[in-house]
């Protein structure tokens, strides 16, 4: 029961870590992504540079890279989701096995 | 910490292609004898895998104005060891690199070492001290996971700084540039991450705070 509760907590500021940012005055900003932002440091640093290798494929719009991020937080939350429903009702059947 | 498709010149991505190989190879093989010895951890490994999918896909904000995501390597690492973590890595690495364009197969092994071998194994040797002086359970969970993640985005750091000295400040410098992009930013995200792990941790387990609970999710206790 104790443990059941400090999961809540800590999701609880899991959310405020990730949200403070985003409604707290003072902070803030445009939410860039640091991989780009890194790219960009180093186009800074060598004007001109030209990537020497091209990704294969490119999604070919952001609704497209947004739906495959999504997909790729789906499949793993739900493999997840599945893995702690199968451990939890196997424990009980362990139980009622004795 | 992606660094992306074509923008570590050639001898880098080479040389970051031949540190990362040995380890993933060496994960490869004790991957496969984890689930020779016992088959009952195949389930808790996919969901270490699947950890690391669901993280590295979630871009938060963060403090510093801008947005990374977390690397969810931390959890395989304390429960299966490090060497299996540069596996899964890579095969998250490389769905990116190929789906989302994001990464790149050039910078797969320079980006390889940053979250699949030096985070996994920051968390696991984090995990082993914390609990050796005496830390529970979940605190040495959780500070593995975040200065695991923390590790990978300095990781990054120093790797773009190998690459792309500062002209006027020279590497030193460019550790600190590049380091205020990705490590400061990374700063609240990997304590998001840290408490995340320990939460799916006992979720997966279904015994949070019993002394056998690694154990258990490693197949070596039922």
């Amino acid at each position: 029961m104790m443990a059941i509760n400090r999961s809540w907590w800590l999701i609880a500021a899991t959310v405020a870590i990730v949200a403070a940012p985003l409604v707290l005055p003072g902070l803030g900003g445009d939410f860039k992504g640091s991989d780009d932002q890194g790219t960009d440091a180093i186009l800074a640093s060598r004007p001109g540079y030209q990537p020497w290798f091209q990704p294969l494929w490119k999604p070919p719009s952001d609704e497209v890279e947004s739906l495959l991020f999504a997909l790729q937080a789906a499949l793993g939350a739900g493999f997840l989701g599945y893995m702690i429903g199968r451990r939890h009702s196997s424990q009980r059947g362990d139980v009622a096995r004795r | 910490m992606h660094i992306m498709e074509g923008y570590l010149p050639a001898a880098h991505a080479a040389g970051w292609f031949a540190v990362s190989a040995p380890f993933v190879v060496a994960g490869a093989i004790r991957l496969k004898r984890i689930v020779t010895e016992r088959p009952q951890a195949k389930m808790t490994l996919a969901a270490a895998g699947a950890f690391t999918f669901v993280l590295s896909a979630l871009k938060m904000p963060s403090v510093t104005g801008s947005c990374s995501h977390p690397t969810g390597t931390g959890l395989g690492a304390v429960v299966f060891g490090p060497a299996v973590m540069a596996v899964l890595g890579t095969i998250v690495l490389l769905f990116q690199a190929l789906l989302l364009a994001h990464g790149g197969l050039t910078t797969l092994g320079a980006n390889v070492f940053s979250m699949a071998i030096v985070g996994p194994w920051v968390s696991w040797a984090v995990w082993r001290v914390a609990g050796k002086l005496g830390a529970s359970i979940a605190v040495a969970v959780f500070l593995g996971a975040a200065l695991g993640d923390l590790s990978t985005y300095a990781t990054t750091s120093v790797q773009l700084a190998l690459a792309y000295p500062d002209p006027a400040s020279g590497f030193l410098g460019a550790v600190l540039k590049f380091g205020g992009i990705y490590a400061i930013t990374q700063i609240p995200l990997s304590i998001a991450e840290g408490l995340l792990t320990v939460v799916v941790m006992n979720a997966l387990s279904g015994r949070a705070g019993k002394a056998d609970e690694i154990r258990v999710l490693s197949g070596e206790v039922k």
